[in-house]
């Protein structure tokens, strides 16, 4: 479905992205784990073609999205849905102009159908009833939902999450969790989902991809993760402060600082 | 220390220019968008009202006690001359050509402005912007280009209400309170104003209606990606627009006479 061929992101001093090469299968639940600041926001970033790599190539549905115009991009991301960490609902539109935005904007759709479609979405994500409430009436778990009503109004191919359950309680991260999984199954829909959220992870990933400072740690099914003997990985996945992976970002010796600067 | 001191202010410079030409860029492109399908005209009606009727009643008081003023003020210098007759002109030419557009400008900078500049900043922290793009929307025709058209429509009409208001308010003051000939008044008043002053006016109103909506929604644009970034924004915006006004009027003023 998507794949990343050799693609390099740098911001001034920092590589964000160095010379990444994954695959993004069909139909299946990929998560993309990281620590702040490994890069995997700036991957998701280059994945829809927010950004684009400094070089190498995304394809998506066989396009690589880095060549195409602002035209041919848009028409590609008609095939994508991104359900956003803050949720980035249209403050000044209810919750269901909120999701039916996208119909309104790109559809002919007559009035009463894009009603019924919106009551599925909503449906979908439990929050019929709300209709008429204003984004900001909404808990953080409800807005996520209907970002994701909103994200999957247009019937996408793929859909992207950044950071789904950053910031919700236990029950809104599993009811979040289970809605990617019900969608990814149902539907078939491609799901990429970034998160740090180990656990809920392990539930919901198919496929998992380890970033660590803009390198690939580890990737494979969620199964040879949990199994493998990488120390780097088994320090992440258990949250060890303790491990190859430095909680101190300088290299500075601290003894040298403190008694020499 | 030299080499320095020299190598900031370079840099410095070098900032300045770079957001000078990403902010003319900004404007450029909002305005050529709007050329091109799909026209969005619901959004324009919208900005139209944030930006022109919401604006009406603090025009409306402004550009009255204006009047006003300019009435009791000018009355009381002209009778020195024994000119009172001419007040009408002084109250026509001053607000036509000044006031009206000057004012007009600033009140809806105050008022609107800043409004602008907070939500495109407020959009900017939430990540509607990207959330616009992942939608296959252009973000900057679907959020901008309909305010910077919608300054160019309302303030040239912002500023026709504003001077006939003022003319009204002086009139108020000059014939009915101070006994100024009607007559004389509004006769002369006709006579004195030439189509010029007209037109300098509505060009003016028109420059500042391009600035009003092109600063206010670069700032809010161009703000730091924090609510403290929007706050400060917003009060930059209000600064930096009511001084490009007057500085602005100021050109115009000098290329026109």
């Amino acid at each position: 479905m998507i794949k990343v061929e050799n693609i390099v992101k740098r911001y001034g001093r920092v590589t964000a992205s160095n010379h990444l090469n994954c695959h993004f299968e069909r139909g299946k639940v990929t998560v993309i784990l990281g620590g702040s600041g490994s890069g995997k926001s700036t991957l998701l970033r280059q994945l829809t073609g927010l950004e684009k790599p400094d070089s190498g190539a995304v394809y998506f549905d066989g396009v690589d999205l880095t060549t195409l115009n602002k035209t041919k991009l848009y028409e590609a991301r008609k095939k994508m849905g991104m359900l956003f960490q803050g949720s980035a609902l249209f403050n000044y539109l209810n919750i269901f102009e909120n999701i039916a935005f996208p119909l309104r904007e790109h559809t002919q759709i007559a009035d009463n159908i894009i009603k019924t479609i919106v009551t599925m979405k909503l449906e979908m994500v439990g929050l019929r009833g709300t209709e008429d409430l204003m984004p900001s009436q909404l808990s953080g778990g409800m807005m996520k939902r209907v970002g994701l009503a909103r994200a999957m109004v247009m019937d996408p191919k793929v859909i992207f999450y950044d950071e789904p359950t950053s910031g919700l309680d236990p029950i809104s991260t599993g009811v979040i969790g289970k809605l990617i999984m019900d969608l990814n199954k149902t539907l078939n829909i491609t799901s990429i989902v970034v998160s740090h959220d180990i656990e809920s992870c392990f539930k919901i990933a198919d496929n998992i991809i380890i970033l660590f400072y803009g390198d690939i740690i580890a990737m494979g099914t969620s199964e040879e993760i949990r199994n493998s003997s990488d120390l780097r990985v088994k320090q992440f996945i258990n949250g060890e402060p303790e491990g190859p992976i430095p909680f101190q970002r300088t290299d500075k010796n601290y003894l040298d600082e403190i008694l020499f600067d | 220390m030299e080499f320095q001191i020299a190598a900031t202010l370079g840099r410095s410079t070098l900032n300045r220019v770079q957001i000078l030409g990403r902010s003319g860029i900004f404007l450029l492109s909002s305005i050529y968008l709007a050329f091109f399908r799909p026209f969005r005209i619901y959004r324009l009606i919208k900005e139209i009202e944030f930006i022109g009727s919401k604006s009406f009643l603090i025009v409306f008081v402004t550009a009255l006690f204006t009047g006003m003023v300019i009435g009791i003020q000018g009355y009381y210098s002209l009778s020195q001359f024994g000119a009172e007759a001419a007040l009408g002109v002084m109250v026509a030419l001053s607000i036509i050509r000044e006031l009206g557009p000057v004012l007009c400008a600033l009140m809806v900078t105050g008022r609107a402005g800043s409004a602008i500049t907070a939500e495109i900043g407020i959009m900017k922290i939430t990540d509607q912007f990207p959330a616009l793009e992942m939608m296959a929307i252009d973000p900057m025709k679907y959020v901008i280009s309909p305010k910077v058209i919608a300054g160019i429509i309302c303030l040239p009409l912002l500023t026709a209400f504003f001077d006939l208001v003022g003319i009204g308010g002086g009139y108020l003051v000059g014939v009915k309170l101070l006994g100024v000939n009607e007559g004389a008044y509004i006769g002369k008043m006709i006579t004195a104003v030439t189509f010029t002053d007209i037109y300098g006016g509505i060009l003016k109103s028109l420059s500042f209606g391009v600035l009003i909506t092109w600063i206010s929604s670069f700032m809010g644009f161009a703000a730091e990606a924090t609510t403290e970034g929007v706050s400060k924004a917003t009060t930059n915006a209000v600064v930096i627009t009511s001084l490009s006004i007057l500085i602005v009027d100021y050109i115009l003023t000098s290329l026109l006479l």
